[in-house]
C-alpha cells in the first residue's frame, strides 16, 4: 500500500473528501454571515441558531405535516427566512445606527433564547431525521465507503454557493444590494426601497443558514446545540476569508474543511484548534483576511 | 427562642444573599434536611442527569415517607455546566449554607473536583453519575460514596464480553478528558489481558466534536475487529449513527459502546442501536421491583425514563435518609458520620434490590450485560433490552486492595 507520511493513501483520499463535506457547511454558513455583515454591518451571532432552527423545522415539517425532505428543502428556508425578515423589521432594524457591538450582543441574545427554547422543548439529545429515500445508500469508492447523501451535500453546497455568489456579483438585484450598503441615501434617491432591501438581505442570509440546517438534519442528530457547536469555526472562516467577502468565505470554508480533515489524521486532539491557529497566522500576515479589502 | 434567632442570624450573615436555610434553629424545631442535586441541566449530559435525577430524589423522599416521619426535606438543584470550577464552587457554596448532602454529578472531571470539596467540608457526597473509578481509588475519602457504576465495571463487562465473542483487535475513539482516557486505558488492559491487541486510538477534543467521520475512517482503515467507543451521551449517539452511514458495521467491524444509557438508545432509535451490547446496573424493565419504581417516578418525568445513574439518585437518597434517621438528624451535617452509618447498613430498594457499600465508598451492586432489541421485538415504549448475563456485585467492581484507596487498611 502506498504511504504518505506514514498514513495509507486511501485514508488520505477519504479525509480529503470528508474535509470537503465539512467544508460545505462552513462555506454555506460563512457565506450567509458574510452577506449579512457585508450589506448590513451586523455580526450575526444568531446564525448558528438559525441553522439549528432550519434543522428542527425540517423535522417538524415531516413529523407534523408529512412534508418530506425535498419539500423541506424549499419550505424550511422560506419559513426561517420569513422569520428572519420579521426579526429584522422588529428588532434588528433599530440598531443599524448604533455601534457594531450592539448588533453582536443583540444577536447573541437571540441565539441564546432560540437555543434555550429548543433545549427546553426537545431536550439536549434532540431528535433524529433519516436521509431521504434514494440517497440513503453507500457507494464503495475503492478507498472508502461514501454515503451517497454526503456526496449529495457537497454537490448541493457547491450549487448553492455558486448561485448565491452569482446573484450578488452578477445581477441587477445584487448590484442594488451592494450599492445600498455603500451609499443608502443615494440609492434611495433613485427610488429604491432601501429598508425593504435590507430586510430581504437579512431574510436571505438567514434562509441560507436554514438551508444548511436542512442539509445537516440527516447527517447529525438534530439537537439544540448543533448551531453553537459550529458557529465559532464559521466565524473564524469569515475572518480568515475577509469580513464581508462572499467569494472569500466560500473558498475559505472548503479549504478549512480540508485542513481540519487532515489534522484529524495526523494530530486528532488538534482538530478543534487548527482553524484558530490558521486564523491567527492569517491575521498577523493580512489583517483584513485573505480576500478582504484593507480599509 | 433567643438561641434560635441568633443562629438564624449567624447563618444569614455567613451565607450572604445566598442563604439556603436557617439551619440549627429550624432543625431543633422540626427535622429539617437539605439535599442538593448538582447536575448538567442544559448540556450533553442533561438527559442522563438533570431533571430526571431531581425527580428520582423527590421520589425517594416520598417513598421513604419523610412527611409521615416528621421530616421537612428541601431539594435544591444547580447546573455545573460541565466545568469542574463551576461545580466545585457550587458545592462549596451549598455546603457552607446548610446543604447536608450533594448528589448526582455527571462528568468525571466535575465529579472528582466536588469529591475534594466534600472531603474538606466533611459533607455527604453521593456521586451517582460520574464514571471514573478514581473516586473509590486514590481519590476516595470518608464522606464520599460512588453509586451506580464505574469505568472498571464498564470496561470489564462490555469489553470482556466483546473479547469473549472473538473481538481480539481493537481501535478506540476516545473523548479526550479524564473519563474517556481512563475508560480506554482500563478497557485496553482487559483486551490485552485476554490476549487481544489495540491497533490504534484517536483522542478527539471534548466537548466540541460533532463529526466523527474522520475518526471512523481511520478506525476502518486500521482493520481492527472491534471499534471501542470510550465516550458518552450525545457523542456516543453521533459516533454510532455515523458509523452506520460509513458502512463500518456492514464491513464486519463490531461496535463496543463502553458507556451507553437507555436514553442514548432512545435517541438513536432501535433501527441504528439494534444489536449493540452494553452494560447497566439498572434497567426499568428488569424485574417487578424496577417496574414498580419506574411506574411511580414516571409521572414526574414523563418523556424521559430513568437511566441507571438517575435510578442511583433514588437509591442513594433513600439510603442516606435511612442512615440519617438511624444516627439522628443532628448528626446529618457530619459527612463522615453519615457515610460510616450508610456503610454499616445494607441497602435495599426497588431500583437495585439488596446491595451494600464497601469500606472505600463503592456501592456494590450487580451489573447486567444487555443486547439492544431489534425494532420488531420491542413491544412497549422504551422496551429496548434483552438480558444476556448478570455479573454479581463482588465481581462487577475492582477488588478493593488493588485500587489504592487510602481509607482501606492493608
Amino acid at each position: 500500500m502506498v504511504m504518505i507520511l506514514g498514513k495509507p493513501l486511501p485514508l488520505l483520499f477519504g479525509q480529503l473528501l470528508l474535509g470537503l463535506i465539512n467544508g460545505s457547511f462552513y462555506a454555506m454558513l460563512s457565506m450567509g454571515l458574510a452577506i449579512i455583515f457585508g450589506l448590513l454591518r451586523i455580526i450575526n451571532f444568531a446564525h448558528g441558531a438559525m441553522f439549528m432552527v432550519g434543522a428542527f423545522v425540517t423535522w417538524a415539517l415531516f413529523t407534523y405535516l408529512h412534508i418530506d425532505y425535498w419539500g423541506a428543502l424549499i419550505c424550511a428556508p422560506v419559513i426561517v427566512g420569513l422569520f428572519g425578515v420579521a426579526l429584522e423589521r422588529t428588532v434588528i432594524r433599530r440598531i443599524y445606527k448604533l455601534d457594531i457591538l450592539y448588533g453582536l450582543l443583540l444577536t447573541f441574545g437571540l441565539a441564546q433564547i432560540l437555543q434555550g427554547l429548543a433545549t427546553n422543548y426537545f431536550g439536549v439529545s434532540g431528535v433524529s431525521y433519516e436521509a431521504p429515500h434514494g440517497l440513503g445508500g453507500v457507494v464503495n469508492l475503492g478507498f472508502m465507503y461514501l454515503p451517497i447523501y454526503r456526496g449529495f451535500v457537497v454537490f448541493a453546497a457547491l450549487v448553492i454557493c455558486g448561485a448565491t455568489w452569482a446573484l450578488i456579483e452578477c445581477t441587477r438585484l445584487g448590484a442594488l444590494l451592494r450599492a445600498a450598503t455603500e451609499n443608502p441615501a443615494l440609492v434611495q434617491a433613485f427610488g429604491v426601497n432601501v429598508p425593504r432591501l435590507l430586510a430581504l438581505t437579512f431574510g436571505g442570509g438567514v434562509a441560507l443558514a436554514a438551508l444548511a440546517g436542512v442539509l445537516a438534519a440527516p447527517l447529525y442528530s438534530v439537537n439544540p446545540g448543533m448551531g453553537s457547536d459550529l458557529i465559532d469555526t464559521v466565524f473564524a472562516v469569515v475572518v480568515i476569508g475577509g469580513m464581508g467577502s462572499i467569494g472569500g468565505a466560500i473558498l475559505t470554508g472548503f479549504a478549512l474543511g480540508i485542513i481540519e480533515g487532515f489534522t484529524d489524521v495526523f494530530y486528532p486532539p488538534g482538530s478543534a484548534v487548527v482553524v484558530f491557529v490558521v486564523m491567527a497566522i492569517v491575521l498577523l500576515a493580512r489583517p483584513a483576511g485573505l480576500f478582504g479589502k484593507t480599509a | 427562642m433567643t438561641l434560635s434567632r441568633r443562629s438564624v442570624l449567624g447563618t444569614a450573615l455567613g451565607a450572604g444573599a445566598l442563604s439556603v436555610l436557617p439551619r440549627a434553629g429550624a432543625r431543633a424545631a422540626g427535622k429539617t434536611l437539605t439535599i442538593g442535586v448538582c447536575s448538567d441541566f442544559s448540556g450533553v449530559y442533561s438527559d442522563i442527569g438533570g431533571k430526571t435525577s431531581v425527580a428520582c430524589v423527590h421520589q425517594a423522599i416520598e417513598d421513604w415517607g419523610a412527611a409521615a416521619k416528621g421530616y421537612d426535606i428541601k431539594v435544591i438543584q444547580g447546573d455545573h455546566q460541565n466545568k469542574p470550577d463551576v461545580g466545585a464552587g457550587l458545592a462549596r457554596q451549598w455546603f457552607d449554607n446548610g446543604v447536608d448532602m450533594l448528589i448526582d454529578v455527571p462528568n468525571s472531571a466535575v465529579g472528582l473536583a466536588i469529591a475534594s470539596v466534600a472531603a474538606q467540608k466533611n459533607k455527604t457526597y453521593i456521586n451517582s453519575n460520574s464514571a471514573t473509578s478514581l473516586l473509590t481509588g486514590p481519590k476516595c475519602n470518608a464522606s464520599t460514596i460512588h453509586w451506580t457504576y464505574d469505568t472498571y465495571m464498564l470496561s470489564h463487562s462490555t469489553g470482556g464480553a466483546m473479547v469473549a465473542q472473538g473481538g481480539k483487535s481493537w481501535f478506540f475513539i476516545t473523548a479526550n478528558y479524564a473519563f474517556g482516557q481512563l475508560l480506554r486505558d482500563q478497557t485496553s488492559a482487559v483486551v490485552k489481558a485476554a490476549g487481544g491487541t489495540v491497533v490504534g486510538d484517536v483522542a478527539y477534543p471534548f466537548p466540541q466534536t460533532t463529526d466523527f467521520s474522520s475518526f471512523l475512517l481511520q478506525a476502518q482503515s486500521s482493520g481492527a475487529q472491534v471499534l471501542g467507543l470510550a465516550n458518552a451521551g450525545k457523542d456516543t449517539v453521533n459516533s454510532i449513527k455515523q458509523a452506520h452511514q460509513f458502512g463500518i458495521t456492514q464491513s464486519g467491524m463490531k461496535i463496543a459502546g463502553l458507556l451507553i444509557y437507555i436514553n442514548d438508545v432512545h435517541g438513536m432509535g432501535l433501527d441504528i442501536a439494534q444489536g449493540l451490547v452494553l452494560t447497566e446496573s439498572f434497567y426499568w424493565n428488569l424485574n417487578d421491583r424496577t417496574r414498580a419504581f419506574t411506574k411511580r417516578v414516571l409521572p414526574k418525568t414523563p418523556s424521559n425514563y430513568p437511566s441507571m445513574a438517575q435510578a442511583g439518585c433514588y437509591s442513594g437518597t433513600l439510603h442516606f435518609l435511612k442512615a440519617v434517621d438511624a444516627i439522628g438528624v443532628d448528626t446529618a451535617s457530619n459527612g463522615a458520620a453519615v457515610v460510616t452509618q450508610m456503610k454499616k447498613m445494607p441497602t435495599d430498594d426497588d431500583a437495585f434490590g439488596k446491595c451494600w457499600i464497601r469500606e472505600d465508598g463503592r456501592f456494590m451492586c450487580p451489573s447486567f450485560l444487555f443486547r439492544v432489541k431489534k425494532p420488531g421485538e420491542s413491544s412497549t415504549p422504551w422496551d429496548y433490552y434483552d438480558l444476556l448475563h448478570m455479573t454479581p456485585a463482588d465481581q462487577t467492581f475492582a477488588p478493593m486492595a488493588g485500587e489504592g484507596c487510602p481509607l482501606v487498611k492493608s
